[in-house]
């Protein structure tokens, strides 16, 4: 497998390391009810098809990406610094 | 026996070589198949299950019969293949599965035994009793049928592991492959092309064609030449790619060393990962066999195979042979064996409408080999007529062919399955199978050499347009373009035990059993019967026992379906997947500035992650770890001790809003924190629980240097990445780790300002630096920072200097301490003085704890946000929880981490557990073993007594609970 990230090209993901689902991202705000606090910690959606997870290029140049790719054909469709990403 | 005239070995340079211990010669270009096949010896091994003999069946890596190991002792390879081994000076090779001898194999009596061992014999025989299994069965069954053994020694033999990176891959070096590379190495683009064999040419180095009107091999070595001349191009030889993965990742493996009699510093073998932005698989096709009664005597083989003996090497199984075949392509092997002077006594071919291909040879259109006679080399071969009638001719050899197979393997890898075609009785690739790869010639079902050669140039351009590169396709040479008729034939039928894999014994009987007890997926019956599952993977095989299933169970062969293709293509020895990675290898070694110093005190090394931290300093006299463990613990609260933590993660952090940053990733403020001052903080991850602890020190207004605990160093820094350009994106904040940059020395004990004063340019003092004062000094005109901060609870500073400084500082540092009554100590010490003092490591925040369990829950701050804080909060990590407690025995014995604590009259089994050990150690002030550990509600339970129990170690004594706090509970010591 390799990624395309932003800032080093397509590298190998064995420079990466594997976080989980984007969503999160979408941090809730500190005074949030606990249920969305839970949900944001323990829900995820386990996706045929399209997702979007974190990457982190530990052996590259320490950037989170957000990878795109599909989970039936394992194609990669793009990866965009989370600096530069909102959640879902 | 070898034919004159014909083959591409050099007949002017023999090689000596040995087989089971009979010294022999060959000639260089000989493979050990090719050279024994020379001298007529055709029994090269004995197959897994029922021992039978078994000769040389291909000319390939598909060759499931001929295994055996090669070279002697630690560097014995076992299950070679004889058809791929090149011959070399020297080259020892043994056959395998027999004893005592292959002529001689008294094991082949499981032959006899044959109606009680057929498919699923395993799971029926060997069930009951069930203790039988472990101790009777399984060793017996592992003795009798197996393949080669390992040595048993350490590998000496050196293997690699390398990257590629090209545009077009190009897999195979016959004549479309060839072509591809051609085509697409014109447009500029960087082609490497993989051949499995010693040279290019594929099936044409087995041929006998023409190709622009000259011999074939003549186009191929002006192709390669031309390819050789160009810079964006690499070949590379003996190199199969054996795996196709995502994003174009193709996994290759590299014969380096294994046809040279001496290494001479070459790997035996590399394993490459190449990347490619477009492959073209032009990998051939393999033949498959026609099932009848004793097909696999020694001397009968693929036809194709045949034909290649007789143009690479010059060598045929024997002096009058026979072709059986159900397509044009086997008259090919009849016609080439009688032009090289071969009785060939029959050509058979069970299409009865069949024109004879092969010219003045014997021909017998609608005829079958119903059986093959012989025992340990094939004698005769009976056919069979339209009519029914039996004729028996005398032959030596016998080349079969049920039609070739596409080699699709690669384009399953990523999960596609191949499509069926009928017109030539085979699966092909799916288009678009595995994404950037295409297909061309006979691994796409285009079997004769110019559409081969169409095809390539076609895929190969095609790949480099894809990519940007811009060509014409290049001139098609001339070359021949005969059809390939075939009708399907996958087993004659009769009476007696018709072979399919041959590897593992697989009867076309076997299958229609397993058919019949309702395995009826292709699957089931695969493992059932074990059809396929050798080491050669089924490749000559499995389509004739899936055609057999189809038949037997009333489906055609696409609804049947195929089992599933798995990397690798060909076997591929752990040993080059796993190159480098042997012993120290295994992982990288990390060493602090000290090292060298300390190995050279004696102290023995013990591993931190990566990193390598003295366990202890002996000294003479002392005979035991915990002697000089004491010693360093009361020298350090008695004169003064020095410690390397240069392990522990620094990360130096800048801009404004540095304080902001800290103030949302540490549960306590550090906004608030003055230039000049170090402050403790706490981190938990989102989920609320300890993520890691340590130090912070603002050196000045916009610049800060946080500590990290070695083990967490890593994490900690991914995570401040995470949350920096997660939800921090608009702060003005950098940083960076600079653990390797910085050496850092603990200088602790009441000598310890002393002996600093002596070294600094300028003096300090206790109001100048304060406890948990930092700031910058010089040592000996060296810039360096000062942190007055203790671990062991002691009188502390921390000195950090650039790290190239710092095995001179620590050489320095230690002798000044051992002329003050003190010296260096090591992580046992550390370790003892932290748990005296009730200071946590991750043996304590190992991940399950928060910081209300470890007694810091005033930590978290009410009054900002910060992560974790939130579901920190959550019912149920604040009550009713196992805290951090103390530990000391009251009964006789030694407290023991990883015990578990239960009630003193409470059996101890896991419903009565209140807690368990973290940490323990001997204190010498103390004058006993001193514990930490968590316990139910601990904190309002000191001065309980409890049972402490390890059933592991035999450990069941009485235990007090205390404050976690042993030592100096005040901290008047720190503090001065
Ligand atoms: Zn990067």
């Amino acid at each position: 497998m390799r990624i395309p990230c932003p800032i080093c090209g397509t590298r190998d993901r064995r420079e990466f390391y594997y976080q989980g689902a984007a969503s999160m991202l979408d941090r809730p705000a500190a005074e949030a009810p606990l249920e969305v606090w839970h949900d944001y910690l323990h829900l995820r959606d386990n996706p045929a098809g399209g997702t979007r997870d974190l990457w982190y290029h530990a052996s590259g140049c320490g950037s989170w990406l957000v990878v795109e790719r599909d989970t039936v054909t394992h194609e990669v469709l793009g990866a965009a610094l989370v600096e530069a990403c909102d959640a879902d | 026996m070898r034919i004159d005239g014909k083959g591409r070995v050099d007949r002017t340079r023999p090689v000596t070589y040995s087989f089971d211990g009979v010294t022999r010669t060959g000639l260089a270009g000989d493979t050990l198949a090719s050279a024994l096949m020379a001298e007529g010896e055709l029994l090269l091994g004995r197959s897994f299950k029922y021992h039978r003999p078994r000769g040389v069946l291909t000319a390939g890596s598909e060759e499931p019969n001929a295994l055996v190991t090669v070279r002697t002792g630690a560097q014995a390879d076992p299950n070679t293949r004889a058809t791929v081994q090149e011959l070399y000076e020297g080259l020892t090779a043994v056959s395998q599965n027999r004893w005592p001898s292959l002529d001689f194999d008294l094991l082949a009596v499981n032959n006899l035994a044959a109606p009680f061992l057929g498919a699923g014999f395993y799971y029926k025989t060997f069930m009951w009793p069930k203790a039988f299994w472990e101790k009777l069965y399984e060793p017996m069954i592992r003795r009798a049928a197996g393949l080669g053994a390992l040595s048993g020694a350490h590998d000496p033999d050196r293997y690699e592991r390398a990257f590629a990176f090209c545009d077009v891959l190009v897999i195979g070096g016959g004549p479309a492959g060839l072509m591809a590379a051609w085509a697409a190495a014109k447009t500029g683009a960087d082609v490497i092309l993989c051949c499995e064999e010693p040279e290019p040419g594929g099936r044409l180095l087995s041929e006998d064609e023409q190709i622009e009107g000259r011999p074939a091999l003549d186009w191929v070595q002006e192709t390669v030449a031309l390819l050789a001349t160009r810079d964006n191009v690499r070949i590379m030889t003996r190199t199969t790619v054996t795996g196709a993965f995502d994003q174009g990742t193709y996994g290759a493996l590299e014969r380096v060393a294994g046809h040279l009699p001496e290494a001479d510093g070459l790997p035996l073998e590399c394993f490459w990962r190449i990347a490619a932005r477009r492959a073209v698989l032009a990998a051939g096709a393999l033949e498959r066999h026609v099932a009848f009664r004793d097909n696999d005597r020694p001397g009968v083989m693929m036809a194709g195979a045949m034909r290649a003996y007789l143009h690479r090497w010059g060598v045929v199984p024997g002096q009058s042979v026979a072709v059986f075949g159900n397509n044009d392509d086997a008259h090919r092997t009849a016609r080439d064996m009688a032009h090289a002077g071969v009785d060939v006594v029959a050509l058979i071919d069970s299409r009865h409408d069949a024109e004879n291909r092969a010219g003045d040879v014997p021909f017998y259109p609608g005829w079958q080999v119903a059986r093959a006679h012989g025992g340990k080399a094939l004698e005769a071969i009976t056919l069979r007529a339209p009519n029914g009638r039996h004729e028996k001719l005398a032959v030596q050899g016998l080349g079969v062919s049920g039609g070739w197979n596409p080699s699709v393997h690669l384009t399953c890898h990523t999960g596609a399955r191949p499509v069926w075609r009928d017109d030539i009785a085979a699966f092909v690739p799916r288009d678009g199978a595995v994404p950037g790869l295409s297909v061309a010639g006979a691994a796409r079902g285009t079997f004769d050499t110019s559409g081969c050669l169409r095809d390539g140039a076609e895929a190969g351009l095609e790949a480099a347009q894809a990519l940007g590169f811009s060509g014409a396709l290049p001139h098609l040479p001339q070359a021949d373009a005969s059809p390939y008729r075939l009708r399907r034939l996958w087993a004659v039928a009769g009476k007696g035990r018709a072979w399919l894999d041959f590897q593992n014994d697989v009867t076309v009987k076997d299958v229609k059993q397993a058919a019949a007890e309702n395995y009826v997926s292709v699957e089931h019956m695969k493992r059932y019967t074990t059809q396929g599952m050798a080491t050669d993977q089924g490749k000559s095989s499995n389509v004739a026992a899936l055609a057999i299933l189809a038949d037997a169970t009333g489906r055609d062969i696409p609804e049947t379906g195929t089992t599933t293709f798995r990397p690798p293509y060909s076997p591929v020895a752990i040993a080059a997947l796993g190159a480098g990675a042997q012993g120290m290898g295994f992982a990288p070694q990390r060493f602090t500035t000290s090292h060298k110093a300390s190995v050279a005190m004696g102290a023995p090394m013990i591993e931190a992650g990566l990193w390598y931290r003295p366990s202890y300093f002996p000294r003479k006299g002392e005979t035991h770890w915990r002697h000089s463990c004491d010693r360093e613990v009361t020298m350090v609260r008695e004169a003064v001790g020095i410690c390397d933590v240069s392990t522990l993660g620094k990360i130096d952090l800048q801009g404004r809003d540095v304080g902001a940053f800290l103030d949302f990733v540490y549960t306590n403020t550090f906004s608030t924190l003055k230039p000049g001052r170090v402050r403790y903080g706490l981190m938990l991850r989102e989920d609320g629980h300890v993520m890691d602890d340590g130090t912070t020190a603002r050196l000045s207004d916009k610049h800060w240097v946080m500590t990290t605990t070695t083990a967490a160093a890593g994490e900690v820094m991914r995570h401040l990445d995470w949350v920096k350009q997660a939800f921090c994106r608009e702060m003005d904040v950098r940083f960076i780790s600079v653990t390797e940059q910085w050496a850092q020395f603990a200088v602790a004990g009441p000598n310890s300002r002393a002996l600093l004063n002596g070294l600094l340019d300028s003096p300090v003092d206790d109001e100048s630096f304060p406890f948990m004062q930092c700031g910058p000094v010089t040592v000996g005109g060296v810039e360096a920072r000062l942190f007055r901060i203790s671990f062991s609870g002691e009188y502390a500073y921390e000195l950090a200097v650039p790290a190239r400084y710092g095995a001179s500082l620590f050489d320095l540092l230690v002798a000044r301490a051992e002329g003050m009554g003190g010296g260096a100590y090591g992580m046992e010490a550390l370790n003892v003085l932290r748990i005296e003092k009730g200071h946590i490591t991750h043996s304590e925040i190992h991940g399950r704890v928060t910081a209300f369990d470890i007694g810091f829950a005033r930590m978290v701050s009410g009054k900002k946000d910060c992560i974790g804080k939130a579901l920190a909060a959550r019912p149920g990590l604040n009550e009713d929880r196992e805290e951090l407690v103390g530990l000391r025995p009251v009964s006789a014995g030694h407290l023991i981490a990883g015990g578990h604590l239960f009630g003193e009259g409470a059996e101890p089994v896991s419903a009565n557990d209140q807690g368990y050990v973290t940490s323990v150690g001997y204190s010498p002030a103390m004058g006993c073993d001193l514990g930490l550990g968590f316990l139910r509600n601990g904190r309002a339970r000191h001065g309980e007594k409890l049972r402490l129990v390890d059933h592991l170690r035999g450990v069941d004594i009485v235990v007090q609970v205390t404050d976690p706090v042993a030592f100096d509970p005040e901290g008047g010591r720190l503090r001065g």
